[in-house]
């Protein structure tokens, strides 16, 4: 009987990391075949010869280096923008008693029910009004009201020990000096799970930016995608498939990299209660 | 001992919060009151016309908003269940003292969840593609009948679900782990004396020990749900006729492709509405139990 669960066990997790594993190879693989060889039945599943000849086809199609600038940047300045803002209101909302503080961290866990399609179109109206359509800040701006951001700083600032923050007073540290040179360096952990989670969020955003940017040279990397895959006229999966390893690289290879942060910054918001 | 400055202990937390304060008023509050605002006014030739509830009125008749509605529940219903399901499975899985490799488990069923939607979405529609996908190859291989995934209504809303579990199961997962990590040992151990089997283990300590976390999974889930997006307008655009329309791609298409301002907002005041409802259910659902 022991042995059934054990071979069982080891059955469900193969069968889990086999599917979830095989369609980043299929996106790889296919990459390097001409679209035939996708499309035959069963399609070619070996690493083919083509990629230089597709990525050839790609940059006639999509500008591949602007968008990534673009999806690059939008990304970075929205990161350190949200760490900035989300670990003071974190702080201050975990480590100080002020008036209208119950009614602030009320409404902000409370707009996380509210589905934010619902606030695109008086966005939309306001970024015609600022004339800041198909810019990066229209994109950066309204998604920095992000409560899950805050929510996550606040959880990780509650241990912090008031002790620490009580000496550097008696040291003679201002407060702006205790939050940047005593608090943010000793919950590093928690930027970086902050880091990831935003960063990985706007890089991987798709409905505001194709709602803000309208032209093709902001384009984000998904919105490249989407038109690339929306364009009926002699449609190449090789050259779509290629275009989308190219923009699941990066964070792969930075998942990879930061694979702590990524799992902290999803169980943030579930323990530590 | 302090040192004079503007920047005191008594003022410091007003200048933490004020800039996020502001942030929300203008990308937040603001838009949800005007979105309600917006939601008794129709856009006639560029200018605001006001008219009462004639939006709502006209959302409770209009069969495409029903039938989004009712993907939406479908994904709902089958979806979430076999998501939180399946997490939960995989996740005692790698739990188990005997599991060697724990560590290469939790990586390779979490990295779905990284992805970008549109990227991946792509990646199912090539895998699911009726005359040439390597889904129904591997279908017909075992006997069975290619499936038309993206032209038929049921098809094409299993090709969704199956899509969107890929993405989002080992992202479930990986937060029901910390919630079994979290069981102290003592009580497993406990249970092994009793002689407790692998099942009532899991019926009687694990799951009532991390129902909070699978509450949690399945409120952000139906969240998620009700918001899809992404998915269909990448992999079926919302057909075949309107089959796998959600209420967020109802909601862009009337707001931003048909420019319909008024009625976009009441569909986004009912989604919030609908969505509230079931929050506040699945909690006292929750809460009955205890």
């Amino acid at each position: 009987m022991k042995k059934v669960g054990r071979i069982f066990g080891y059955i469900v997790l193969a069968i889990g990391a086999f599917l979830s594993l095989f369609p980043f190879y299929f996106m790889f693989v296919s990459g390097t075949n001409t679209n035939a060889q996708i499309l035959s039945v069963p399609p070619k599943l070996t690493i083919g010869t083509e990629l230089v000849k597709n990525f050839a086809i790609l940059s006639g199609k999509i500008d591949l280096l602007q968008s990534t600038w673009n999806t690059l940047f939008i990304s970075v300045v929205y990161t350190v923008l949200a760490l900035l803002l989300f670990s003071a209101a974190g702080y201050a909302l975990a480590k100080f008693e002020f008036k209208g503080k119950k009614i602030i961290y009320g409404f902000v866990m409370g707009s996380m029910m509210i589905p934010s399609l619902v606030m695109y179109v008086p966005l939309f109206e306001m970024m015609i009004k600022l004339n800041l359509t198909d810019s990066y800040w229209a994109v950066i701006l309204p998604l920095l009201a992000n409560a899950f951001g805050i929510f996550l700083m606040r959880q990780n600032m509650l241990a912090f020990p008031t002790a620490l923050m009580e000496a550097g007073r008696i040291d003679g540290v201002g407060e702006i000096g205790i939050f940047f040179k005593i608090v943010l360096p000793n919950i590093k952990p928690a930027l970086g799970a902050l880091v990831i989670y935003m960063f990985t969020s706007m890089w991987n955003n798709f409905m505001w930016p194709l709602i803000i940017l309208g032209s093709e040279d902001k384009y984000t990397l998904p919105i490249a995608l989407a038109m690339l895959d929306g364009n009926p006229t002699n449609k190449n999966y090789a050259v779509i498939l290629l275009a989308t390893a190219v923009a699941t690289l990066p964070i792969l290879i930075i998942f990879l990299i930061f694979q702590k942060q990524f799992v902290a910054g999803v169980m943030g918001g579930a323990v530590k209660e | 001992m302090n040192k004079k400055s503007f920047i005191n202990q008594k003022n410091i937390a007003y200048i933490l919060i004020a800039p996020i304060v502001v942030i929300f008023l203008i990308f937040m509050v603001y838009p949800i009151l005007r979105s309600l605002y917006l939601s008794f006014f129709e856009l006639v030739s560029g200018s605001y016309e006001f008219v009462g509830l004639k939006n709502y009125a006209a959302l409770f008749k209009d069969e495409i908003f029903y039938k989004s509605l009712f993907n939406t529940c479908i994904y709902l219903i089958v979806q979430v269940p076999v998501m939180i399901g399946g997490a939960l499975l995989i996740a005692v899985a790698i739990e188990q003292k005997f599991i060697k490799g724990k560590a290469f488990f939790r990586t390779t069923i979490f990295l779905p969840s990284v992805t970008a939607l549109v990227a991946y979405a792509l990646v199912f529609k090539v895998l699911l593609n009726g005359d040439h996908g390597l889904i129904n190859y591997v279908i017909e291989l075992f006997g069975g009948k290619g499936i038309n995934w993206f032209y038929e209504e049921w098809p094409a809303r299993f090709a969704i679900i199956i899509s969107i579990t890929w993405r989002w199961l080992g992202y479930n997962m990986i937060i029901l782990l910390a919630g079994i990590q979290s069981i102290p040992n003592e009580l497993m151990e406990a249970a092994d004396i009793d002689g407790a089997t692998f099942w009532d283990k899991l019926f009687y300590i694990t799951i009532p020990m991390v129902k909070q976390i699978i509450l949690f999974c399945t409120i952000t889930s139906t969240i998620g749900t009700l918001q899809l997006f992404d998915e269909p307008f990448i992999l079926t655009e919302g057909g075949p006729n309107y089959a796998t329309i959600t209420m967020g791609q109802y909601l862009y298409n009337n707001g931003f492709r048909y420019l319909k301002f008024g009625y976009a907002s009441a569909i986004g005041y009912v989604m919030t509405v609908i969505i509230a409802l079931l929050s506040v259910f699945q909690f006292k659902a929750t809460k009955e139990k205890e």
